[in-house]
C-alpha cells in the first residue's frame, strides 16, 4: 500500500488549530499517544498533511518521520483531501462475490479517478475499503455516509447524478 | 458499587422492565407497558436505515397518544441480517422483516392501536398456516441456533446498563471479587474448556494462568475487537448489542491476573461498537463496577479504548500491541510472549471479544455447564457471520459439534437462486475452503484443522458452483498482500510473488511449474513469516489446490475457467439469431465497446471489452453469451 | 554465569543461558547467516535468513531473537533450512537491482556474499514486480538507493540509536520503503550526516556521496597544489580495505600510498588537533576566568555540530567556537603555509581523508574560510581512499614506510588520540594542566575518560580547582546528557562529545565491516587501541609541545591563542537550524 500525498496548499482556520492544539495538549504525555492523535487530527481536517504532523511531532515529542511512519501504515488514515462527496466501495468477501468489483469498474470509468484519488474539481474521491459489516445488502457502497446497498453497477449512474446534481 | 446487595437493588428494579420481552409473555400488571417494540440497532439494519424507523416509531406512538403504553428499545443485533430493518412485537413476538419507514403508520394504527398483526409485513416462515404466530425460536433460522456469546442481543437495550443487570449482569464479578481466589477463577475457566474464539483456539483458562504468576508493577488484561476478517462481524455484533458483558469479562480477568487496566482495541470501521462501548465504559464507572475499590473487594480495574485504523495485521497480537503503543502495527517476535512481556513490555492477557462474552455465564453457571455444550475437546458455541451465496445471510451462534450442513442448509436456508453449494470458507485470509463433499463434517476448533481449514474467527463465506477456486484463493492472497506489515521477508515478498503466480494462472498464462512452485513458496511462507498472518496466508491457496486441483490445471493446460468466473479466461459475445439491436447493451457498455445498427444484432469489441457484464444483464433477449 | 545443555547439529554443548541462539550457535562454531541482525543495533527478526530447526518446534526460528533454553535441540544445516535460506535469498534478490558488477559494496555485500555460498541463480525463478526504488542523492555526504535495500532496517535502528530518527519504514507490505516523511529528501530533514546508517548497510543502499573523480581531477590539474590531510582514525581502519587485521595502524604505508596518488604535500590532521587543543584549552580557561558560557562543549565532531544546532539550538552558545581540526589544518594551509611558501591560495586544492561523512557537509559550512575560500576544498571518506589505491592499482601492503612531509605532518600524541572518544578531553586536560599548574605534568594519561563506554565522567584538579568534565560519544548519550545541562542538572565544565558511538574510529566513514565480523570484534575498542599504542609510542605527547604549532603561533598567529587573529583563523560560528 502506498500513500498517496497531496501536494494542494494546506488551508486551516483558526478553529481547528485550536483544537488540534487543545488534542495534542489532552494527549501529551501519555503512552501511545500518535495513532489518538493523528485520529483526532484527521476528524478536525479531514486528511493528515505535513503541517498537522509536523505539529502532532513537535507536540508529542517524536520525530516527524515516526509519525508519518504511522500514518502511511494504517489504510484509515490519509494524506490526501477527500472529495465534497466521497464513495467508498467495499471489496469484503460478501460484496466481492456478488459482484461488488464491477460497481467499482463503472465508478472509475464514470469519474475518471481510480481509487485512493480525488476528482480535479474537488466534488468526488473514491476508495475501495475492506468489509463495512453489511454484508447482508451485498455489494455495498456508500456516499458520504449513506449506504446504498444490493446494487447493479447501473445504480452508479443513478446515485451519481443525485450528487453531481447538489 | 460499594456492596453487592447494591447490585441487587439495581437487579430488582430493573427486572420488571424486561417481562414482556418474550412471546407470549403477560404484561407487567404494575406497569403501563403493553406492548415492547424492539428495533435492531447493529450496523447491518442501522445501515438499511432502522434509525429512521425509531424516528417515525416514536412520532406516531405521540401522534396516537400510546407513550405510556408503548415502549420502542434499540437493541444489538438479531442475527438475520438479510431480512433487515427488523422489528420484534412482544409479547406478541411478531417478527416484522425488511421494515421500512413508510410501513410504520400502518403498523402503529393496525397492531399498535388495535391489536391486529400487519401480517403481509411479517417475516412469512413465522406466520402459521392457522394465521398463528410462530415464535421465532421456532424458525428455521433460530430453532437450532444457542445463544451465549450472543444471549443479550436483541433483548437489551445496550444502552442502559440497568437492563443488563436485570439479565445478571455483574453477578459474575460480584462473585468473583467476593468468593472466589484468583487462582480460583483460573482453575474454573480453564475446566470449562473455553477456547479462544479470534481463531487459534488457545485455552483461555491456560493463557490466564500463563501470565498470572509473572511479577509487575502494572499488567493488563486487554480485549481484541480488530475484528478484520473479511465478511465477518460476530465481535461487532457484541459489543453493539452487549457491551456490558465484554466489560465485565475484562474486569474478572484482571483480577483473576492481577491486571488494573484494561485496553479494547477496536477498529473505527465500527463507529455504532465503539459509541456503546463508550456508553458502557461511562455507565460501569458511574456505578463504580469500572474504577477503584469495585464492590468494597480492594479490586481496582478500569478499561479504555484504543482505535485501530485500518490494517488486519493488528489482530495478531504482538501487532495489536505495538499499535496501542502508538507505532507502526508490526508484529513482534514471540517468545517472549505477552503473558511475560507484553503490552508496553508488561505481562499482558489478551482475550478476543466473543471469548470475553462467555465469561460471566462460566462463573455463574459453572464449568460443567459450559463443558456439556459442544464437542469434547471444544465445549460452547461459535459465532458466525454466514455470508456470500447464501438466503440468510446474518449472525448465528451454534453449539460447536454442529455440522456444516445444518448451518448452510437448516439456519442459512441453502444456496439462493437455483445455485448448487460448492463450497464454504472459513477463517477468512487465514483459512480454507470446505468443499461440498465435506458438508457433514461437524465444526469445531479440531475438525476444522484437520481439513485444512480453521475456525478462525467465524466468518463463513458460502460459494456455489459460478465462483471460481483460483479466483476466491487470488481475492484472499490480494487481502494478504494488501494487508501484510512488509516486516518480514517471507510475507512481504513471498506472499506478493504468490499472488503474482496465481494472477497469472487466472489470466491464463500459467503453467504447471507455476503450480508447483506456487505449492513450494506456499509451504515456505507458511514455515518462515514472522507472525499468524503470514504463516497462514498460504492456507487458502493450499486448501484449494488440495481439494480443487483439477480447477488449476483447467487454468493452466485448457486455459479455461470452469466456474467462468475468470474475466480474461471469459469472452462475452453476441448470439446475432437472438439479438433484436435494441441498442440496450450497446448505450450500457461502459467502455463503448459494443455496436450495431438499431434493429440489427449487434457485435463486441473483445478488445475494448472490459467483461464487466453489464451487456449480459441489461440484455432482455439472453443474446448476449459468456465463454 | 549460568548455563544451559543444548545440542546443536546432534552435538551437545553447554552456553550461557542467556544466549540466543544465534550467540549458541557460535560457541558450537557455526556461525548462522543473517541480514538484520546487527549487533548492539537491531534485533527484530525480520528478514528470516537465520531461520534453523528446533526439534519440537512447530515451525522454523529466527536464531537471532529467540533464546537457549535446556534441552534445545538445534538444527543449523538440515535440507529444511537450507531451503529456506535459498528461497529468502532468491525471494530478497527478486526485488533487488541486481547490478553487482558496479556495486560499490561489490566483494563486501553480505547479500552477495550469502548468495554466493547459497549458489543462487542470478535470474529469480521468482521475477515480478519490484518495489519503486526511490533514489536520494539531496545531500553532500550520502547516497540512498532503495533498488538495492533489503528492508534490514539496520540503517534505521542505526538513525533510532543516534536519537536522529529521520528515516523510517514508510507505507505498508510490498510497498514499504525506508525513507523520509512526506518522501522529502536526507538534505530537507534534521539528519546530522553522521554515516551511521551507511556502515550497518549489508547491500548497497547506502553509500557515502562519492567525491574521489573531484580529487583525481585536481591532482591531474598542473595548475593545482593538492594538499592532503588524514584524520588521526583513518590510520587505524584503512588496513582493513586491504586485508589487514583490525586494528592495525598503517600510517607510514598510508602516507606513501598518498604521494603515489600525485598529492603534492601529505600532512596530518593530528597537527590540526593540536592546534584545537591550544584554542579550545584556552578558549576554557578564558570562559572559567571571564564568566563564559559552560559548560564548555567540544565542537570537533560536526555531526555532533550539526545535532546540536537542530536539536538544541538554545545550547549553541555551550559549543567552543574552535573550527574542527580538520579546518583549522584547512585553514593554515590556505594562509600560514601558502604565503610562507608563496602559492596563491587559490591554486590550492585542499584535500581531507577522514572517517567521517559529516565532514563532506562541514567543509560546505558557512564562515569556514579563513582565506576566503573554503579551508577544505574536498573531503574525502576512508573508504574513498581505499577506492582511490585501489583504482591506482597500488599494492598497498608492500608499498615503503614512509612519513608525513614537515610543516604540517608534525604532531605530537595528544593530536592522534582524537580519534577516539575521550581523546579530545584527554589532550585538552595534558595542555591544560600544564599551563595553568605552571609546570610540566609527568602523568599525561588520563583514564577515566577512556575507553568504550558512552558515558564517562570525572573531576580533575587543575589550576588548583576542580574541574568537573563529561565524555560521551554516540548522539544518544549526548542527547541525554543536554536534557540535564538544558535543565541545570548537569554541573559540568567541560564535556566533550563525539557524534558516532565510540569516537571517530567508529565513524560513519570508515571501512564497513559485516555483521558477522561485528559479532566477533569490538570495532570501537580494536581501532582505537592503535591509536593509543601510537601515542604511548610517541616522544612528543602534549600539543602545546609541538614543535610547528609554537612555530605558527611566533610567526603568523602573533596575538596566540584565542588571540584576535586565531580568532578569524580558527574559530567559527554555528546557526540556529531546528528541527
Amino acid at each position: 500500500m502506498q500513500k498517496r500525498i497531496s501536494h494542494l496548499p494546506f488551508h486551516d482556520t483558526p478553529e481547528q488549530a485550536q483544537k488540534l492544539d487543545a488534542v495534542i495538549e489532552s494527549l501529551k504525555g501519555q503512552a501511545g499517544a500518535v495513532m489518538p492523535a493523528l485520529h483526532q487530527a484527521q476528524d478536525i481536517y479531514g486528511y493528515l498533511p505535513l503541517e498537522v504532523q509536523k505539529k502532532i511531532a513537535e507536540g508529542l515529542g517524536v520525530s516527524l518521520e515516526e509519525v508519518f511512519g504511522v500514518s502511511t501504515f494504517y489504510s484509515q488514515f490519509s494524506l490526501t483531501p477527500k472529495g465534497r462527496n466521497h464513495i467508498s466501495v467495499c471489496l469484503g468477501t460478501a460484496c466481492y462475490v456478488k459482484g461488488s468489483d464491477k460497481v467499482l469498474d463503472r465508478l472509475v470509468a464514470k469519474l475518471g479517478i481510480h481509487p485512493e484519488e480525488c476528482t480535479e474539481d474537488g466534488e468526488f474521491s473514491l476508495t475501495a475499503c475492506r468489509c463495512i459489516g453489511a454484508c447482508g445488502l451485498a455489494p455495498v457502497m456508500t456516499v458520504n455516509d449513506e449506504v446504498y446497498g444490493r446494487l447493479v453497477p447501473e445504480d452508479v449512474d443513478k446515485i451519481l447524478a443525485q450528487y453531481a446534481a447538489k | 458499587m460499594k456492596s453487592l446487595a447494591e447490585l441487587q437493588a439495581v437487579k430488582e428494579r430493573s427486572v420488571g422492565s424486561l417481562t414482556l420481552r418474550e412471546h407470549g409473555a403477560t404484561p407487567n400488571p404494575g406497569s403501563s407497558v403493553r406492548l415492547n417494540v424492539l428495533v435492531c440497532g447493529g450496523t447491518g439494519c442501522t445501515s438499511s436505515h432502522s434509525e429512521q424507523i425509531v424516528e417515525k416509531l416514536h412520532e406516531e406512538i405521540k401522534a396516537n397518544g400510546l407513550e405510556d403504553e408503548v415502549e420502542v428499545v434499540r437493541t444489538g443485533c438479531f442475527g438475520l441480517c438479510a431480512l433487515g430493518p427488523i422489528m420484534i412485537v412482544y409479547p406478541e413476538g411478531a417478527f416484522y422483516s425488511c421494515v421500512t419507514p413508510e410501513d410504520i403508520p400502518e403498523i402503529v394504527a393496525e397492531h399498535f392501536v388495535k391489536g391486529n398483526i400487519v401480517k403481509k409485513h411479517l417475516y412469512q416462515e413465522t406466520v402459521q398456516e392457522d394465521g398463528s404466530i410462530k415464535s421465532l425460536n421456532e424458525t428455521r433460522f433460530y430453532s437450532k441456533q444457542m445463544r451465549l456469546a450472543l444471549r443479550n442481543c436483541g433483548v437489551i437495550d445496550p444502552e442502559k446498563i440497568d437492563e443488563y443487570i436485570a439479565r445478571d449482569g455483574y453477578q459474575a464479578l460480584g462473585k468473583v471479587l467476593t468468593e472466589m481466589k484468583p487462582d480460583e477463577v483460573i482453575e474454573l475457566v480453564l475446566a470449562s474448556g473455553l477456547r479462544g474464539r479470534g481463531g487459534a483456539g488457545f485455552p483461555t483458562g491456560l493463557k490466564w494462568k500463563l501470565c498470572a504468576p509473572n511479577q509487575a508493577d502494572q499488567k493488563y488484561a486487554c480485549c481484541n475487537a480488530d475484528e478484520g476478517d473479511p465478511g465477518a462481524f460476530m465481535d461487532r455484533s457484541v459489543l453493539e448489542g452487549d457491551p456490558h458483558s465484554v466489560l465485565e469479562a475484562m474486569a474478572i480477568a484482571g483480577y483473576a491476573i492481577g491486571a488494573t487496566q484494561g485496553y479494547v482495541y477496536i477498529r473505527a470501521e465500527y463507529p455504532i461498537a465503539v459509541k456503546r462501548l463508550q456508553i458502557a465504559i461511562d455507565q460501569a464507572r458511574e456505578y463504580g463496577l469500572l474504577g477503584k475499590n469495585i464492590f468494597g473487594s480492594g479490586f481496582d480495574f478500569d478499561v479504555d479504548i484504543r482505535l485501530g485504523a485500518g490494517a488486519f495485521v493488528c489482530g495478531e497480537e504482538t501487532a495489536l500491541m505495538t499499535s496501542i503503543e502508538g507505532k507502526r502495527g508490526e508484529p513482534r517476535v514471540r517468545p517472549p510472549y505477552p503473558a511475560l512481556k507484553g503490552l508496553f513490555g508488561k505481562p499482558t492477557v489478551l482475550n478476543n471479544v466473543e471469548t470475553y462474552a462467555n465469561i460471566p455465564q462460566i462463573i455463574l453457571k459453572g464449568a460443567d455447564w459450559f463443558k456439556s455444550i459442544g464437542t469434547e475437546k471444544s465445549s460452547g458455541t461459535k459465532v458466525f457471520a454466514l455470508g456470500g451465496k447464501i438466503t440468510n445471510t446474518g449472525l448465528v451462534e451454534v453449539p460447536m459439534g454442529t455440522t456444516l450442513r445444518e448451518v448452510v442448509e437448516d439456519i442459512g436456508g441453502g444456496v439462493p437462486g437455483g445455485h448448487t453449494f460448492k463450497a464454504a470458507q472459513t477463517g477468512g485470509p487465514s483459512g480454507g475452503c470446505i468443499p461440498a463433499s465435506l458438508i457433514d463434517t461437524p465444526i469445531d476448533f479440531d475438525h476444522l484443522a484437520a481439513i485444512g481449514s480453521m475456525m478462525g474467527s467465524g466468518g463463513l463465506i458460502v460459494m456455489d458452483e459460478t465462483t471460481c477456486m483460483v479466483d476466491i484463493a487470488k481475492f484472499f492472497l490480494e487481502f494478504t498482500v494488501d494487508e501484510s506489515c512488509g516486516k518480514c521477508t517471507p510475507c512481504r515478498v513471498g506472499t506478493k510473488r504468490l499472488l503474482e503466480i496465481l494472477e497469472k494462472i487466472t489470466s491464463g498464462k500459467g503453467t504447471l511449474e507455476d503450480i508447483d512452485r506456487m505449492e513450494e513458496l506456499c509451504y515456505y511462507i507458511k514455515e518462515n513469516s514472522l507472525c499468524a498472518l503470514g504463516q497462514t496466508a498460504p492456507n487458502p491457496v493450499l486448501s484449494t489446490l488440495k481439494h480443487y486441483r483439477d480447477e488449476y490445471i483447467a487454468h493452466v493446460t485448457e486455459h479455461r475457467c470452469p466456474a467462468g468466473a475468470c474475466k480474461a479466461l471469459t469472452n462475452y459475445s453476441i448470439d446475432p439469431e437472438k439479438c433484436k439491436g435494441c441498442t440496450l447493451c450497446a448505450r450500457n457498455c461502459p467502455v463503448g465497446a459494443i455496436t450495431g445498427k438499431v434493429r440489427e444484432p449487434h457485435v463486441i469489441d473483445t478488445d475494448k471489452c472490459i467483461k464487466c457484464g453489464v451487456c449480459m444483464e441489461n440484455c432482455k433477449f439472453g443474446a448476449v453469451v459468456k465463454k | 554465569m549460568d548455563m544451559v545443555n543444548i545440542k546443536v547439529n546432534g552435538v551437545s554443548y553447554e552456553v550461557p543461558k542467556d544466549s540466543t541462539i544465534l550467540e549458541a550457535a557460535r560457541y558450537a562454531g557455526i556461525d548462522i547467516p543473517t541480514l538484520c541482525y546487527l549487533k548492539d543495533i537491531n534485533q527484530i527478526g525480520a528478514c528470516r535468513m537465520c531461520m534453523v530447526e528446533v526439534k519440537g518446534a512447530r515451525s522454523l526460528m529466527a536464531a537471532c531473537v529467540i533464546g537457549v533454553n535446556d534441552g534445545m535441540e538445534i538444527f543449523t544445516n538440515s535440507p529444511k533450512v537450507q531451503e529456506s535460506r535459498k528461497m529468502t535469498l532468491e525471494l530478497l534478490l527478486s526485488v533487488h537491482d541486481r547490478k553487482c558488477l558496479t556495486c560499490e559494496r561489490s566483494g563486501n555485500c553480505e547479500l552477495q556474499t550469502l548468495c554466493n555460498e547459497m549458489g543462487i541463480e542470478e535470474d529469480s525463478r521468482f521475477e515480478g514486480a519490484l518495489p519503486a526504488g526511490e533514489k536520494d542523492n539531496t545531500t553532500l555526504y550520502l547516497e540512498r538507493n532503495n533498488a538495492k535495500c533489503i528492508l534490514c532496517r539496520r540503517c534505521v535502528a542505526a538513525c533510532q540509536n543516534q536519537h536522529v530518527s529521520v528515516i523510517g519504514a514508510n507505507n505498508r507490505g510490498f510497498d514499504t520503503s525506508i525513507g523520509c516523511a512526506f518522501e522529502s529528501g536526507l538534505a530537507d530533514v534534521p539528519c546530522v550526516a553522521c554515516g551511521q546508517c551507511i556502515v550497518s548497510c549489508p547491500t548497497g543502499a547506502l553509500t557515502e556521496k562519492d567525491n574521489t573523480q573531484d580529487v583525481i581531477d585536481a591532482i591531474n590539474d598542473p595548475e593545482k597544489t593538492v594538499i592532503v590531510q588524514t584524520a588521526p582514525a583513518v590510520r587505524a581502519a584503512l588496513g582493513e580495505e586491504f586485508g589487514l587485521p583490525i586494528g592495525t595502524n598503517v600510517e607510514d604505508k598510508m602516507v606513501a600510498a598518498l604521494r603515489r596518488l600525485g598529492f603534492d604535500k601529505v600532512f596530518d590532521t593530528d597537527f590540526g588537533a593540536d592546534m584545537t587543543i591550544m584554542e579550545e584549552a584556552s578558549e576554557f580557561i578564558h570562559r572559567v576566568q571571564n564568566g563564559g558560557k559552560l559548560p564548555m562543549i567540544t565542537s570537533c565532531s560536526p555531526g555532533w555540530v550539526k545535532f546540536c544546532e537542530h536539536y538544541y539550538p538554545d545550547l549553541i552558545d555551550n559549543l567552543s567556537t574552535c573550527k574542527s581540526p580538520q579546518n583549522m589544518e584547512g585553514a593554515l594551509i590556505k594562509t600560514w603555509y601558502a604565503q610562507r611558501e608563496g602559492i596563491d591560495p587559490k591554486n590550492i586544492v585542499s584535500v581531507s581523508v577522514m572517517p567521517c561523512t559529516a565532514k563532506k557537509f562541514e567543509i560546505k559550512r558557512d564562515d569556514e574560510d579563513a582565506a576566503g575560500l573554503p579551508d577544505v576544498d574536498i573531503s574525502l571518506t576512508t573508504r574513498e581512499l581505499a577506492r582511490l589505491i585501489k583504482k591506482a592499482k597500488l599494492n598497498f601492503n608492500a608499498l615503503p614506510d614512509e612519513k608525513f612531509d614537515d610543516a604540517m605532518g608534525i604532531s605530537t600524541g595528544a593530536g592522534v588520540i582524537f580519534g577516539a572518544t575521550g581523546g579530545v578531553m584527554e589532550a585538552a586536560l595534558r595542555t591544560a594542566a600544564d599551563v595553568l599548574d605552571g609546570t610540566s605534568h609527568e602523568n599525561v594519561e588520563y583514564h577515566e575518560v577512556r575507553g568504550t563506554e558512552g558515558f564517562k565522567e570525572a573531576v580533575y584538579k587543575v589550576g588548583g580547582m576542580d574541574v568537573k568534565v563529561a565524555v560521551v560519544s554516540g548522539l544518544s548519550n549526548a542527547d541525554a546528557l543536554l536534557q540535564k545541562v538544558r535543565s541545570g542538572e548537569a554541573d559540568y565544565q567541560f564535556i566533550e562529545v563525539m557524534c558516532c558511538p565510540g569516537g571517530c574510529v567508529n565513524g560513519g566513514g570508515q571501512p564497513i565491516q559485516s555483521a558477522t565480523t561485528r559479532a566477533y570484534v569490538d570495532l570501537k575498542a580494536t581501532r582505537a587501541k592503535a591509536l593509543y599504542d601510537q601515542d604511548k609510542a610517541m616522544p612528543l605527547r602534549k600539543s602545546h609541545e609541538n614543535p610547528v604549532l609554537k612555530q605558527c603561533y611566533e610567526e603568523f598567529l602573533t596575538d596566540g591563542p584565542n588571540g584576535h587573529k586565531a580568532h578569524e583563523i580558527l574559530h567559527t560560528s554555528y546557526v540556529k537550524r531546528g528541527v
